[in-house]
């Protein structure tokens, strides 16, 4: 039933299959960045000195996760618009 | 407050003025403004280059555009024109026995045949014209260099030999040691500059969405993956076909995983500069056409600042996403060339 009231509000599956995909993905991609985002600043605060090197991992993992999570975009994005 | 600091702030709050006036001016085009095809519009390619509409007399809009050079190749016969001559897709084209019509920036030939379209549109324009910028730039430091081998650096030589040293001392050096990195810094340098100038050309105001386009992202993806595994040794391929301390019927199945590996990790390169660009840009136009949807002042200031925002990160985007590229590039390089250590010892094998 909440399908059938999605699918009204969507338009077409393929749609909202888009828009949920995207979204979830999106999800994944926060969850990750914040996660190394917290571990990062923990990292800085226990040890300042090492702050410029743990900056630099922390934006490259960031990236990478980043990367991972536009796949899933792109993917959505494709689906969205057949 | 400085009085040069106080211009300053006074001109960033009159350019948020600006946008949402723009977007009042259009009100009274009666139709309903569709955001999904400006924003394909905006980020895909086109075979002219698209400056701004103005008003005609009567009200209809024209656009305003360089008209840039089509060339097609048609069983054997090679059409060269403007594309002013389609008349922004109204008018067909006619060379020889061939009737050329354009819709939606695709070239069809009316009676089926194969058209391969070779234009210059605006991406290789863009492309020419970072790739001019660039010879100019480092021409020019490469200059000052010779002249006066060992001066202190001032001015553009300063500023880009902070960032080729970065790029030596901390790209390069680290992921492909010292003996060897001198044969590819050439190849990581360049990869660094010309990715970073066209994300930041594609941010400039009727910019072309050049490192957007995902033909430029697999072209630098695939040139990264014939480097790689040209320069890969024995030592790279033996781990690949036969994954050493791994039990038998384990290096079966590694095998064919190894070996999609080899193409996933540049393809990984070209998905996430693709994504990570035109994700950028379609934020920043979907924020615009807020402004055109609402059509009011209370949206518009709030939507006007929030680009701003969104056209800061974007800037800080377009050189990280170069920096990573390249950063992954040394990094598969790197693994390519490994020497392997004295004993190999390699029981904790990744």
């Amino acid at each position: 039933m909440l399908a059938n009231l999605l699918l009204e509000i969507g338009g077409s599956v393929s749609a909202l299959g888009g828009g949920i995909g995207a979204g979830l993905a999106v999800m994944g991609a926060g969850m990750g960045i914040g996660k190394i985002g917290g571990s990062a600043m923990e990292a800085m605060a226990r040890q300042p000195e090492m702050a410029g090197k743990v900056q630099t991992g922390m934006i490259i993992a960031a990236a990478l996760v980043e990367g991972a999570a536009l796949f899933a975009i792109a993917v959505a994005f494709l689906v969205a618009s057949n | 407050m400085k009085t040069m600091r106080y211009n300053y702030f006074i001109i960033s709050i009159l350019a948020l003025f600006l946008v949402t006036s723009s977007a009042k001016a259009s009100e009274d085009s009666g139709e309903k403004f569709d955001a999904t095809s400006m924003i394909i519009h905006h980020i895909k390619d086109a075979h002219d280059w698209h400056l701004f509409d103005t008003k005609n007399a009567d009200g209809t809009t024209h656009a305003v555009s360089i008209s840039l050079p089509i060339i097609l190749l048609t069983e054997g016969n090679l059409d060269v024109f403007l594309s002013s001559e389609f008349h922004h897709g109204q008018h067909e084209v006619v060379k020889g026995d061939r009737i050329y019509k354009i819709e939606h920036e695709h070239i069809l030939e009316t009676s089926g045949k194969k058209v391969l379209d070779f234009s210059i549109t605006k991406n290789v324009t863009s492309m020419f014209l970072s790739a001019i910028l660039l010879l100019v730039i480092f021409a020019s430091v490469a200059s000052a260099y010779k002249r006066q081998p060992n001066a202190a650096p001032s001015g553009f030589q300063n500023f880009f030999e902070t960032l080729i040293v970065f790029i030596r001392d901390d790209v390069a050096i680290p992921n492909l040691g010292e003996k060897n990195y001198k044969k590819y810094l050439p190849y990581l340098l360049t990869l660094f500059f010309f990715i970073w100038f066209n994300n930041l050309l594609g941010l400039l105001p009727t910019g072309a969405n050049m490192s957007g386009n995902i033909a430029f992202t697999m072209t630098l993806a695939v040139v990264t993956l014939i480097v790689t595994n040209v320069s890969g040794n024995g030592h790279y391929w033996s781990h690949i076909f036969w994954t050493p301390g791994v039990p038998l019927p384990l290096r079966i199945i590694i095998l064919p995983l190894e070996v999609i590996g080899i193409f996933t990790k540049p393809f990984a390169l070209m998905i996430r500069l693709f994504a990570n660009i035109t994700a950028g840009h379609i934020i920043i136009l979907s924020l615009a056409s807020f402004i055109f949807i609402f059509k009011s002042f209370a949206v518009g200031i709030p939507v006007s600042a929030f680009m701003f925002v969104m056209t800061c990160l974007e800037l800080f985007v377009a050189i990280l996403q170069a920096y990573i590229f390249t950063l992954l590039t040394a990094l598969f390089i790197g693994l390519a060339t490994e020497e392997p250590e004295h004993g190999h010892g390699h029981e904790a094998h990744h």
